[in-house]
């Protein structure tokens, strides 16, 4: 917390003593008033009394207008800092790697950058303010009390225990419950985004009511959790107040006996109370700051829960940058085994895999043999589990990340589509693309229908480009990763969605780009195994076979069986 | 989105789009007028989310009143303690008094304690049940708009609404309705009691409150913008996180992280301005209120004491009047605070009232039909639809599908072969024309017939968060075990499933992360064929299976099919080839209808895009 506060130091200590400032001023009013009653007025001096209330007004327009300023500062630096962590968090989740992606529900991360972020603010720009202010006036009335008449100041002081303890209590039990809160919360924004994402999938099945069902049970549960916390805080609230209460009344009745004994006089027992009252109402609204305290404590956890969660993707340290100019694009899977963390099954159980410079090398392989895990490896959106991918002879991992993915791209089979203009999509890995680069682009995937758009490429294309069909959305995952022009090109199964026809007029326009780029590339089906020089079979986790497609075709069965339309009823 | 004009180069990532304001709802314009029905909007929504607490409403305030009495009583007690009780005592030895203030005390405190606490809870029940109340309406309002509003809308908002505009309502119940109720009935008492004790000292102090109410008013009206423009800032940025943290995958892949954070940082930065600007217009209300009870004071001080020079009032008057002042003001200042969250609170309602009225396009019927003879026969007539005016998809279809018939739909993008599928599933409604399924228009249907009826498999392969029999389930809620397996079998998914750590018990992960494109196909099959509908719709839905799984598929349709209406759209023949009838498209016409087989001897298109995948094939 202390990095985020750092920057705003002077900030900081500029509205502490702002702060001071304005208790002081606005302590200084009514003395002032009673000085006016005591002279002036006392006296029938009118003109005297103009000049009281000339300081009075200044003093006043003083405390107001420092009571503006900091307030106004004090939103403005807190805002500031919520939204430098706001930033910070983005950033780090970025680096995560796609494992812990996978495990978060979106809705959580949300609410840890929304709610959680919003409370840690709203504590530091009110309820701590209000808590050190309210401190630093609780010890001015008590010593001025102790003052007075210290026996009686005792019993005021002795109350500090029982609301000592309570506020222990509070602690340890309103923690957890608001923390149980938030988290259910972030439950409850994860349906909501779920169901909004699937929308389609959901009516597509007519399920609205059932997962209407679903969200009323996590809804059910935070309303449950919402009473619970309360029921946490009415105990020691109210307690609070009693004690206050009962405080005031013990001092009222011991003082009086006190005079009657003549130990006090009537006018100091009077001034005593008038001065406790004051201390009233910090008590009373100790309960609220603690609650927002604690909720603050719990939503910070929450955040750096994923702020301290350590990216397990990173640079090794000495890891070289390397360039498209200095590649030559040389890939080599060593002995490389990947396993799920929370499975001890292998995926992959040693592949040994060499794609030459500017050679294109199917992946052919039953659904579920590893195909996708092992197109995820060269880009390093996962690490392998054991032994090693090269480039150009390099451990991958000792290259810089940042450099490494951009030699190497990879073009998943579900095209992301973001709601952005076409363009946006398209130069997502080259952003300084120039309008030559995309055209280009455009027509090796064949994805001519951008200009057809009612603002052609500048047009917003729906989320998850849902207004496109599976094909146009696959052509511009294509094109997107065409328009990179890396080193190494990894393409998962980039033609499924298309047709015969398209697919053709694809392939034909890819070859010349796959011409100086190394490509991996996953095939379902035996036309796109014609962009390839030469095919691996991926078979439980290892390469059964390698050679090309007409070779394979002869001496592998399993290469036939996964690849061969014949073999079956499939051509019927 | 108004942004500055330098702000260009910031703002052309999100491209243009059919509307200005096509992501928001129609209900959510800002000219004058619209407010004007925007505010009436939002106070109907919150009465009818306040509507069936009214009694627990009504208890509260009595609650509140009590405890207000409580807390009002100890200072009356306290000065008659020191008034009548002291002198008692040291007078006349008499200590009845005090014991009488005494036990007045300790009743005040426990009825504080008792009124507290009571509130407390009840108000976290009744604020909590409004909460989960409104929640729920809202999901479910969202539930049954349109697809097309979705398309619109985008998931990040639906997010938004759901998660940061409610929060700030929930801030609301949590916070400060009572300290608001509280310090009205304060500030009224205290007016009464100033009234009655020196009417005139009394007028003249009450002289600031016009400039109280101006103050409030100005803010009312300049942070009820403010803070309604913070609504989307946060919108907008929730939307762009929601998206980015979705689509991480291609972001890391692509290297997209600096253009993202360069892009969040700026909703970022504009969300904060935005969320600063209300509370620093609220920061110079409080000033204000402060700087006016200051006034009140001098004001009161000037004329009371030359009212006391003059003779016709006493000291003890003014002193008295100008202590209550400060319990008039004091809690005023308090309350400035809440009328930040109160605010903040009604631009989110407002948002949700937006949604609330948003009118549903594709309808559930007030008085649906029913189906008297179910057969799946499907009837297209005369069915025109377009996305947009200027391009349309269907001029005027005429289709009609017996039941049990499978129908393939060929033709090239946009030849309309997804919009027939969509219209049979009513995800949209026609633009003209009828759709009907055994002789009833599909807009009498209610939605669970309907839906019992016809069920399609999208492009989608969409999973949800749960583990892969949960996923499958969702074809036909409550199935057992037993049959979820033998849906994943049919399909052939059983394969790959049980090899996974806990088999049907594996988690999926966020959108099947876990698993791979062809394996979500596979779960999504096996969920349509546990549902079992009368007509089947398949949208691109084997494209992502290798050969030997679609050859299962494949094997799996024909006896799926045989007793079935079905309507298949695949790019790849093969999946075409089980069909009972062929459809060509072009432009939303048919152009080319037969079985299969006479298609390919007829030599027209069908004909040659055959010839086409056949080369393509080894």
């Amino acid at each position: 917390m202390r990095r985020y506060l750092y920057p705003y130091r002077y900030r900081l200590a500029l509205l502490w003593t702002m702060v001071l400032l304005n208790i002081c001023a606005g302590l200084a009013v009514p003395p002032l008033v009673g000085a006016a009653i005591d002279g002036p007025i006392t006296d029938g001096d009118l003109g005297a009394l103009w000049v009281f209330a000339g300081v009075i007004a200044g003093v006043g327009a003083l405390d107001a207008v420092l009571n503006l300023i900091r307030r106004y500062f004090q939103t403005a630096t807190a805002m500031a800092i919520e939204a430098d962590i706001r930033e910070a968090v983005y950033e780090h989740l970025q680096r995560l790697h796609t494992g812990f992606h996978d495990r978060w529900q979106t809705g959580q991360l949300l609410a840890r950058v929304t709610v959680d972020l919003g409370m840690v603010r709203r504590f530091f720009a009110g309820g701590m303010v209000f808590a050190i202010s309210s401190t630093g006036m609780t010890i001015i009335i008590m010593v001025q009390l102790f003052w007075i008449e210290w026996r009686l100041a005792l019993i005021v002081a002795v109350a500090a225990v029982p609301l000592f303890l309570i506020g222990r209590g509070f602690f340890r039990n309103y923690l957890p419950a608001a923390r149980k809160e938030q988290d259910q919360s972030g439950e409850v924004s994860s349906a909501a985004e779920e169901s909004a994402n699937g929308i389609r999938a959901i009516k597509a099945l007519g399920r609205g009511p059932l997962m209407a069902d679903r969200f009323e049970k996590e809804a059910e549960k935070l309303r449950v959790l919402g009473i619970r916390k309360n029921l946490i805080a009415a105990k020691s609230w109210s307690a609070f107040g009693a004690i206050a209460s009962t405080m005031l009344g013990s001092t009222l009745v011991i003082g009086a006996i006190m005079v009657a004994n003549g130990q006090l006089t009537p006018g100091l027992l009077t001034a005593f109370i008038m001065l406790q009252l004051n201390l009233l109402w910090p008590i009373e609204a100790a309960g609220w700051v603690m609650a927002h305290g604690n909720e603050a404590m719990s939503a910070a956890d929450r955040v750096y829960e994923v702020l301290d969660t350590e990216p397990t993707i990173r640079d090794r340290p000495g890891a070289k940058a390397v360039d498209r100019s200095s590649i030559r694009g040389k890939l080599a899977f060593e002995g490389v085994r990947f396993s799920f963390d929370d499975d001890d099954r292998e995926v992959l159980r040693g592949v040994d895999l060499e794609v030459r410079p500017g050679e294109t090398l199917a992946i052919a392989g039953r659904t579920g043999s590893g195909k996708t895990t092992l197109v995820s490896l060269p880009s390093r959106l996962n690490d392998p589990t054991g032994g090693r991918i090269t480039l150009d002879g390099t451990d991958i991992r000792d290259l810089k990340l940042e450099s490494l993915r951009s030699v190497v791209t990879t073009a998943f089979e579900e095209a992301t589509l973001f709601s952005m203009s076409v363009r946006e999509n398209l130069a997502l890995g080259r952003p300084n693309a120039d309008e030559h680069d995309v055209e280009q682009a455009v027509r090796v995937a064949q994805a001519e229908f951008v200009y057809d758009l009612p603002y052609g490429l500048d047009t917003r294309i729906g989320e998850q480009g849902l207004s496109l069909s599976g094909g146009q959305r696959q052509r511009l995952a294509l094109a997107r990763a065409v328009v990179v022009r890396p080193a190494v090109l990894v393409l998962d199964d980039p033609l499924s969605a298309l047709d015969v026809h398209t697919e053709e007029l694809v392939e034909k326009a890819l070859e010349q780009v796959l011409v100086d780029t190394t490509a991996l590339v996953v095939v379902h089906r035996p036309s796109t195994v014609a962009l390839a020089d030469r095919v691996a079979l991926l078979h439980e986790g290892r390469i059964a076979a390698i050679g090309t497609h007409s070779e394979l075709m002869e001496g592998s069965p399993e290469y036939v069986d996964v690849l061969s339309a014949e073999a079956e009823g499939v051509a019927a | 989105m108004t942004a500055p004009a330098h702000d260009d180069k910031h703002v052309s990532w999100r491209g243009r789009s059919e509307q200005a304001d096509a992501e928001r709802t129609s209900a959510e314009l800002d000219d004058a007028e619209a407010i004007k029905e925007l505010r009436s909007r939002s106070r109907r929504l919150l009465g009818s989310m306040m509507r069936p607490h009214k009694r627990s409403i009504a208890a509260l305030v009595l609650i509140l009143l009590g405890q207000n009495v409580a807390t009002m009583t100890a200072p009356i007690l306290v000065m008659y303690g020191i008034d009548h009780g002291i002198p008692a005592i040291t007078d006349r030895d008499d200590y009845s008094v005090m014991i009488a203030v005494a036990v007045a005390f300790a009743a005040a405190a426990a009825l504080e304690y008792v009124c507290m606490r009571l509130y407390i809870v009840q108000s976290a029940k009744v604020g909590n049940a409004m909460l989960y109340a409104l929640r729920n309406r809202v999901f479910w309002k969202f539930q049954r708009l349109s697809v097309a509003f979705h398309e619109r809308f985008t998931s990040g908002r639906v997010t938004a609404r759901q998660s940061s505009d409610m929060e700030s309502i929930r801030e609301l119940t949590e916070n400060g309705v009572d300290d608001l109720v509280l310090a009205a009935m304060n500030v009224v008492t205290i007016a009464v009691v100033m009234l009655v004790i020196e009417p005139l000292l009394a007028v003249v102090s009450l002289l600031t409150f016009p400039l109280m109410l101006l103050l409030g008013k100005w803010f009312s009206r300049v942070s009820a913008i403010a803070y309604r423009k913070a609504r989307e800032t946060v919108a907008l940025l929730i939307v762009y996180f929601v998206e980015s943290m979705g689509g991480v995958r291609a972001v890391q892949a692509y290297r997209r992280e600096d253009r993202d954070r360069e892009i969040f940082g700026r909703l970022n930065y504009d969300n904060r301005f935005a969320q600063a600007k209300g509370h620093q217009q609220n920061a110079i209300m409080a000033g204000g209120m402060r700087g006016i009870g200051h006034l009140a004071t001098v004001v009161v001080l000037l004329f009371g004491g030359w009212q006391i020079m003059l003779g016709n009032t006493e000291i003890g008057v003014l002193a008295a009047f100008l202590l209550y002042m400060k319990r008039f003001f004091d809690p005023l200042n308090e309350l400035v605070q809440f009328y930040n969250v109160l605010q903040s609170a009604t631009a989110a309602l407002e948002k949700l009232s937006g949604v609330m009225d948003e009118k549903i396009e594709v309808a559930e019927p007030e008085n649906p039909k029913r189906i008297e003879s179910p057969r799946g026969e499907l009837r297209f007539e005369n069915v025109r639809f377009h996305y947009r005016e200027d391009q349309v998809v269907l001029p005027g279809l005429d289709l009609h599908v017996p039941g049990g018939q499978t129908v393939a739909l060929v033709g090239a993008t946009g030849a309309g072969k997804t919009t027939i599928a969509k219209l049979v599933s009513r995800f949209y409604d026609p633009r003209g024309g009828t759709v009907r399924l055994d002789g009833v228009d599909l807009r009498d249907l209610s939605e669970s017939d309907l839906r019992e009826g016809v069920v399609m498999i999208t492009q989608e392969n969409f999973l949800f968060n749960g583990t892969i029999a949960e996923n499958i389930e969702l074809g036909r809620p409550g199935a057992t075990r037993d049959q979820i397996v033998e849906a994943a079998r049919v399909v052939g998914a059983d394969e790959f499933i049980e090899e996974l750590p806990d088999g049907y018990d594996t988690h999926v992960r966020k959108r099947g992360g876990r698993l791979s494109a062809g394996q979500r196909q596979l779960v999504v099959f096996a969920r349509a064929f546990l549902a079992d509908p009368r007509v089947l719709i398949l949208d691109e839905a084997t494209s992502s299976l290798d050969i030997p799984s679609e050859r299962l598929v494949q094997r799996a349709l024909r006896t799926i099919l045989a007793d079935r209406t079905a309507i298949i759209i695949a790019h790849r023949l093969s999946t075409v080839e089980i069909a009972d009838r062929v459809l060509v498209l072009e432009s939303g016409r048919i152009i080319e209808d037969g079985p299969p087989e006479s298609l390919i001897d007829s030599g027209g298109q069908y004909a040659e895009l055959h010839r086409q995948w056949e080369d393509s094939l080894v």
